[in-house]
């Protein structure tokens, strides 16, 4: 048997975004006729690997080559042309068009200007044999499911002849035969020569085609080995194996009555009629607790506090208690009347109004309890937030600054600020220090530690380990969608939650 | 010179130096002093406060990041309805008032239903408002001009009293330096100056203009505040085709059309973002200025129709193009 060559090796990436360095030296190689799972926590810089190779980033340092030659895509564009592929988690076909005009896109044989119908029929239909599919092409895309969108996807890389295919969660909306058709099409494609890098999340997948692993951790390359070298509880070695850091302590642990309570929870964020994100989730928190909520992509908990806060309409199903009273949130306003709050995980899209100023995004939520008959009194409003931002050590060059204007960091703080102005009973932290520096972030920890004191109970989503770890005093580890562990503050580790987190059952 | 290019780093301060410019132009191209008159000035600010009392509604709508392509038809089915019911019921002015606004607000309420709860894109939802208002002057006015003239059984006509409320309305007060319209415009500015930036709902339609998702989970009554913003603007567009019609002194079913499009224009000059979140009535207000000013100055320097339009079309773009490049 001879050495299979190498298709892909990046080498020496690095990558900044501003002052955050989020890729360091990375390496990795991808040989023909291999799978190589690309492995590391949320956050660990694979997504950033991956665009870079496939042209979404072109100003890193470090070089790539492709077939042993140096090349440097600059655009998606380029590096299709090159020979890469990427299958995103969502679907780059357009809906409405046909397969065959996806298929071909921005390629479509012509003859003086006029699409030749005929011909890319039936080059599309030859494309697709080869994956043993038979498809009506003139069908609109959006008709056929998600499974077969993918295979289509799959067909029109190939067509353009492409050797490095890179697979980013690709069985995250698939059932269990959908996953088998994938992976026998995956088979065909390493006997074609390809290279599949495959991410995922999922330990089961992992064991069953890996062939070997690079594992990323905090935008470091930390190894590649066979799969065979590297059993679960190495790579979840690999994958947390580092060192906490300083620790963050938590003192004061005054824990109160039962402030939440859910029975047979579940949330359908895109109705009844389709999958629920979480299901038969029972938990409670207690008033000064801080419970962490760990879970990988798809694992349905930023899911589960939306649910929780009502963002979904009456999509919920199971009973929900707050201070032993039984609730029911159609609409956020009915929660935030109940004294719950939620920080979104992304500040810019659901978290501020970025053209507003920041006293009008610090009393949005509250803007009904200091606006007698409705009317708004702009003095009251400004005195409100300066109370609440003057222990945040907010920097804004005045409070009718847009919130747009202002650093990550001090974004946060508004949007924290909102919604301590409404004095929650529950607060729900989605990764709360997504995006900010250093400082900013220690200052969070230290107020988790104030609103505990103060008796408020809180829910925190943070994908940051160590982080996750400091602050809860207890953790509960969901994977798709169903609680798989819950550990005591002690009993934590990443390594337990991380295995939780893929699935495994707790073995202990 | 720092602080007059910080002043233009607003938008009311380029609003307000594309008025000025406009004045300028006013003065300086002054067919026979007419510009220095009063009665010049009178008539340039009745004939602008019809569209004034458009871009009023049509400013809380475009915040909330919504259209209303309706006003215009609105304004001819509330004249109509006017005259209907103060030239040929002859109903007094204190139910002919409430009846006009009240047909102007359930337009804008199945306006604001369609696109709010329906969640039909504004575009949309008011264009097919525009055409069913239109329809509906039509029907009741017969398709006819309702006009002092009645017909008489034997097809001939006789004619009646101009009614006290179109008289009200169309007149001049302070020694005839105001008109009447002028002031109801004035009181609209009022009154949707409070609503957007006094009242809680104006804070609503901002964050619902500036990003519909946040306002929605900090507790925001997103779909309430959209129609009342359409309500609004119903309600100001109803008062508008009373004007009309007292000014008119009858109800043209064609009145109003293409209304809409000056008034979108009044408010987007004045530096209101139409993807919502940003903007205001003072903005609003320098923008009624400027445009029903160039329409003046260029009508005294007999500029004929055809160069009017087009200059108007190239000065629109201009305004907002400055508006933009303010924009970060």
């Amino acid at each position: 048997m001879s050495i299979p060559s190498s298709l892909v090796r990046l080498t020496g990436i690095t990558k900044r975004f501003g002052g955050v360095t989020v890729l360091r030296d990375v390496q990795f190689e991808g040989l023909a006729g291999e799978v190589h799972v690309l492995a590391g926590e949320n956050g660990a810089g694979k997504s950033t690997l991956i665009k870079i190779l496939a042209g979404i980033y072109s100003d890193f340092e470090g070089t790539i080559e492709l077939d042993e030659r140096p090349v440097r895509p600059r655009s998606p564009t380029e590096a299709n042309t090159l020979g890469v592929a990427v299958i995103h988690q969502e679907l780059s076909l357009i809906g409405p068009m046909s397969v065959a005009d996806n298929i071909f896109l921005g390629r479509t044989p012509t003859r003086g200007g006029f699409v030749q119908e005929t011909k890319q029929r039936e080059a599309a239909r030859h494309e697709l044999r080869q994956l043993g599919l038979e498809l009506d092409v003139t069908q609109a895309v959006e008709r056929f499911p998600i499974a077969t969108r993918q295979m289509i996807e799959i067909a029109k890389a190939l067509s353009q002849n492409a050797k490095v295919i890179v697979m980013d969660e690709p069985t995250s909306a698939l059932n269990a035969p959908e996953v088998n058709t994938l992976f026998t099409l995956v088979q065909s494609l390493k006997q074609r020569g390809c290279c599949i890098i495959y991410i995922t999340h999922k330990m089961e997948e992992i064991e069953r085609i890996a062939d070997r692993i690079t594992v990323l951790r905090d935008g470091q390359w930390v190894g590649t080995a066979p799969a065979a070298d590297l059993p679960p509880a190495k790579l979840i070695q690999w994958m947390v194996g580092r060192d906490l850091g300083e620790q963050f302590p938590r003192h004061a642990q005054h824990f109160g009555a039962e402030r939440m309570r859910l029975e047979n929870f579940a949330v359908y964020p895109t109705g009844f009629s389709s999958r629920a994100a979480v299901s038969d989730v029972s938990l409670s928190v207690q008033a000064g607790e801080v419970l962490g909520l760990a879970g990988l992509q798809g694992s349905g908990i930023s899911e589960l506090l939306w649910g929780i806060f009502g963002a979904y309409g009456a999509a919920t199903q199971g009973r929900l208690f707050l201070e032993n009273t039984q609730c029911r949130f159609t609409a956020p306003r009915q929660a935030i009347d109940a004294g719950v709050a939620l920080l979104t995980n992304d500040r810019k899209a659901t978290g501020l109004v970025l053209s507003l100023s920041i006293i009008a995004n610090a009393t949005l939520a509250g803007l009904r309890a200091i606006s007698p008959g409705g009317w708004r009194s702009p003095s009251r409003e400004r005195q409100a937030t300066e109370t609440l931002t003057a222990s945040m050590r907010l920097r804004a060059a005045s409070l009718d600054s847009e919130v747009g204007s202002l650093s990550g960091g001090n974004q946060q703080k508004v949007a924290l600020a909102k919604w301590l102005q409404i004095q929650p009973r529950l607060f729900m932290l989605d990764e709360p220090t997504r995006g900010i520096d250093v400082a900013a972030k220690r200052e969070i920890y230290q107020w988790v530690e104030q609103w505990t004191a103060q008796g408020i109970a809180i829910l925190l989503i943070s994908s940051e380990m160590p982080e996750l770890l400091t602050l809860s005093d207890r953790i509960i580890v969901f994977h798709r969608g169903a609680i798989t562990a819950e550990f005591a503050r002690k009993e934590a580790t990443p390594e337990l939650i991380l295995a939780a987190a893929m699935g495994q059952k707790a073995s202990a | 010179m720092k602080s007059f290019k910080s002043a233009l780093s607003s938008p009311a301060g380029r609003a307000f130096l594309a008025l000025v410019l406009v004045l300028a132009a006013g003065a300086i191209f002054n067919a026979d002093h007419a510009f220095f008159k009063i009665g010049t000035q009178r008539d340039t600010l009745r004939q602008a406060s019809v569209y004034g009392m458009l871009a009023c509604g049509m400013t809380l709508v475009i915040v909330s990041g919504g259209i209303d392509l309706a006003v215009g038809s609105i304004v001819a089915l509330a004249a109509v309805c006017a005259a209907k019911m103060a030239i040929h019921w002859n109903w007094p002015w204190w139910q002919v008032v409430p009846a006009c606004l009240g047909v102007g607000a359930l337009c804008g309420l199945v306006s604001g239903w369609v696109t709010a709860s329906l969640r039909v894109q504004p575009f949309i939802a008011t264009l097919s408002m525009m055409v069913l208002a239109r329809g509906l002057a039509k029907y009741a006015s017969g398709g006819m001009k309702v006009s002092t003239a009645l017909p008489n059984a034997d097809g001939s006509y006789r004619y009646v009293e101009i009614p006290a409320l179109f008289h009200g309305i169309d007149h001049s007060i302070f020694g005839g330096n105001l008109s009447v319209v002028t002031l109801i415009f004035l009181v609209c500015v009022a009154l949707a100056w409070l609503a957007l930036a006094r009242h809680r709902w104006g804070r609503y339609l901002y964050a619902i203009g500036g990003n519909e998702e946040a306002a929605r989970l900090s507790g925001v009554p997103v779909v309430g505040a959209k129609i009342c913003a359409y309500i609004a603007s119903g309600l100001f567009a109803a008062v508008a085709g009373l004007c009309q019609a007292a000014q008119e002194q009858q109800g043209d079913p064609e009145a109003g059309a293409g209304y809409e499009l000056t008034a979108i224009a009044m408010v987007v000059i004045g530096g209101t973002s139409l993807m919502g979140g940003r903007g205001g009535i003072g903005l609003t207000l320098l923008g009624v200025l400027t445009i029903g000013y160039l329409d003046k100055i260029l009508s005294i320097n007999a500029v004929p129709e055809a160069g009017r339009l087009v200059l108007t079309g190239i000065i629109i773009v201009a305004a907002v193009l400055t508006q933009r490049r303010g924009r970060t």
